[in-house]
């Protein structure tokens, strides 16, 4: 039997930098790599597209050390500069579709900085199935790969 | 959603943490070992050991004078490990984002 899990949360962050600056880093194709993937040894990148713009798309697909093949696939909604954007994608893992969101980044004036609220629905599909101990696996790897990244 | 994703998750909201989590990842560690690692006075840093280990990410075993915390295997569906994967991965993100972009500024200082 099929099933859908849903689910949603709320971050909110706050950044130093202006409105104007935290949104170029979603918006440029060389701003999103420093932050969004990176360079890793344990990670090589397969497939990568960068459209931002309404009715735009962006892909990202890798293969982690251990053969898992990790797959986003997204599209853009809605984008208001400096402001908000609104996209939804979808994540394959080992070409299974495993959760479809939909999100939506707010950006605040907060003083001199900005106030971030990312706020993202989930379904989450049946592709995980037996894939566990593989997916705490990704966790791991994925926060390491924040640390290759040059500052 | 289960009581146990959201104690996880209020747990992983906080930097110290997530960096503790990160650092069990790879084996199980003293406190004062943890604790080597960032600048906070040690009462401080045994709040956020507590708060890990009551959210159940994290269990802890005293041995003599030493306490030592291992991550705790989630005892959880794989469905919602891979919902509070999707939540890390978006906080990890934005540390990393905050990093970016405070480079960024150091380079336009610089330049």
């Amino acid at each position: 039997m099929a099933e859908a899990v849903h689910d949603k949360f709320v971050i909110d962050r706050r950044f130093r930098q202006s409105p104007a600056r935290v949104f170029a880093a979603f918006a440029t194709e060389e701003g999103k790599a420093r932050w969004f993937s990176g360079p890793n040894e344990l990670w090589d990148m397969v497939d990568r597209h960068f459209d931002f713009r309404v009715g735009g798309t962006e892909h990202l697909e890798g293969k982690w050390q251990s053969g898992t093949v990790t797959r986003f696939d997204c599209s853009y909604h809605d984008i208001v500069p400096d402001s908000r954007i609104v996209y939804a994608y979808r994540m394959k893992l080992n070409g299974k579709p495993i959760s479809v969101n939909l999100c939506s980044i707010e950006l605040l004036p907060d003083g001199e900085g900005t106030r971030l609220l990312h706020t993202e629905h989930g379904i989450y599909l049946d592709g995980y199935e037996d894939n566990g101990s593989r997916l705490h696996g990704i966790g791991l790897q994925y926060d390491k790969l924040g640390e290759t990244l040059p500052d | 959603m289960p009581n146990q994703i959201d104690a996880a998750f209020a747990a992983l909201a906080d930097p110290t943490r997530r960096a503790v989590v990160e650092r069990l990842g790879d084996g199980p560690a003293s406190v004062s070992e943890l604790a080597g690692g960032f600048t906070m006075a040690m009462p401080s840093f045994l709040q956020h050991v507590r708060v890990l280990e009551g959210a159940g990410l994290v269990r802890t075993e005293k041995q003599g004078r030493v306490r030592t915390c291992t991550l705790e295997p989630l005892a959880l569906a794989a469905v919602e490990q891979w919902i509070i994967e999707r939540r890390r991965a978006t906080e990890a993100r934005y540390d990393r984002l905050a990093k970016f972009l405070d480079a960024q500024d150091q380079e336009n200082d610089h330049g």
